[in-house]
């Protein structure tokens, strides 16, 4: 049994020759294979653009929920000192429900930040070698022979393969990686929409703020009323001593 | 002896150090086959760590093919299985 290394680089070198199989004369396989190479460039400023804005995205929603639990935090305790406990264990679901979606999203995030990070430098190192591939193509191109160009193209192709087959390999694995989130922010953003998180970036008012508005506003009102109370009373009194 | 380190970039290593990669590939070997993930793991990490401590790194721009590529230390198993399988993990490329 071969190792794991020698597997590898097996593995790897029959995916590239496959793809250069494709072409029949020396300068066919050069241009080709440079133009895949490209492709593959662009595909890589692709995944980078899709894992940031991924990125972004989960941060912001981890940003609003935990507003969020303050905010419930807030409200339960208004909600207690009114006297209504029923608003208060509603306040504190809602916040346990997001402290449940918050955990884990760092850890994840951090992973997304280093699949980024490894396509940033996957993408640096292929930008390289393409470049170095483009000058050596011409050069055989020029140079050489069908049957010497032959065996030059084999030399030249193998490394850039390589590079190729481990930045596929790193666009494949920030690519799960940002499905995996993306489904995630969009989980959160259906449990939001459902109610079951009330969405507050929105700015919108919820039932529940709505009630404690309401409980605020009529403990306002009474306390208004006792302090118009007192002066009323207090100014008959000195209308009477006036008299 | 020129060695990727798939996903960082390749490092030219001497002959002792080789031995003593060789080594650990064949115990990376039996701990895959065992599905052994945690000791795989550590195989792995300890390739990675010679090859950066002993090899000298290539620049970004080298076409020079690898004698051997040592896959990245963080996969799963489930992962380093697909990559040894021929429709694995590495993706075809584009089209």
């Amino acid at each position: 049994m071969a190792g794991l290394m020698a597997r590898l680089s097996m593995v790897i070198k029959s995916k590239f020759s496959k793809l250069l199989d494709r072409a029949e004369d020396p300068g066919e396989t050069l241009d080709y294979s440079y133009e895949r190479q490209i492709q593959l460039l662009q595909n890589v400023k692709r995944g980078i653009a899709d894992v940031a804005t991924a990125r972004k995205r989960i941060e912001l929603q981890t940003t609003q929920l935990e507003q969020s639990v303050v905010k419930l935090e807030t409200q339960a305790r208004q909600a207690l000192a009114a006297g209504r406990e029923d608003l208060a264990r509603q306040a504190l679901e809602r916040k346990s429900a997001i402290q449940q979606q918050l955990q884990g999203l760092d850890t994840q995030l951090e992973g997304l930040q280093a699949q980024q990070d490894k396509l940033v430098s996957s993408e640096k190192q292929l930008s390289a070698k393409v470049e170095a591939f483009r000058s050596q193509k011409e050069v055989i191109k020029a140079q050489y022979s069908a049957a010497e160009a032959q065996v030059r193209i084999g030399e030249a192709a193998s490394g850039i393969g390589e590079q190729m087959a481990d930045t596929g390999l790193a666009i494949q694995r920030a690519k799960d990686k940002t499905e995996q989130m993306q489904a995630r922010a969009a989980a959160v953003d259906e449990l939001v929409e459902a109610g079951t998180l009330e969405d507050f970036s929105a700015g919108g008012e919820t039932p529940l703020d709505r009630e404690l508005a309401a409980l605020a506003s009529s403990s306002e009102v009474d306390a208004d009323l006792e302090r118009l109370k007192a002066e009323v009373g207090a100014g008959q009194g000195s209308k009477e001593l006036e008299s | 002896m020129i060695v990727r380190l798939m996903s960082e970039g390749q490092y030219e290593i001497d002959e002792t150090a080789r031995e003593r990669l060789n080594e650990l590939d064949d115990k990376a070997v039996a701990a895959l086959e065992a599905g052994d993930e945690e000791t795989l793991d550590r195989h792995l990490e300890e390739m990675w760590a010679l090859v950066k401590s002993e090899g000298k790194e290539l620049p970004a721009e080298s076409l020079e093919a690898s004698d051997c590529i040592v896959p990245p230390a963080d996969l799963t198993l489930e992962e380093t299985r697909a990559l040894f399988d021929g429709e694995g993990l590495i993706p075809d490329l584009p089209v």
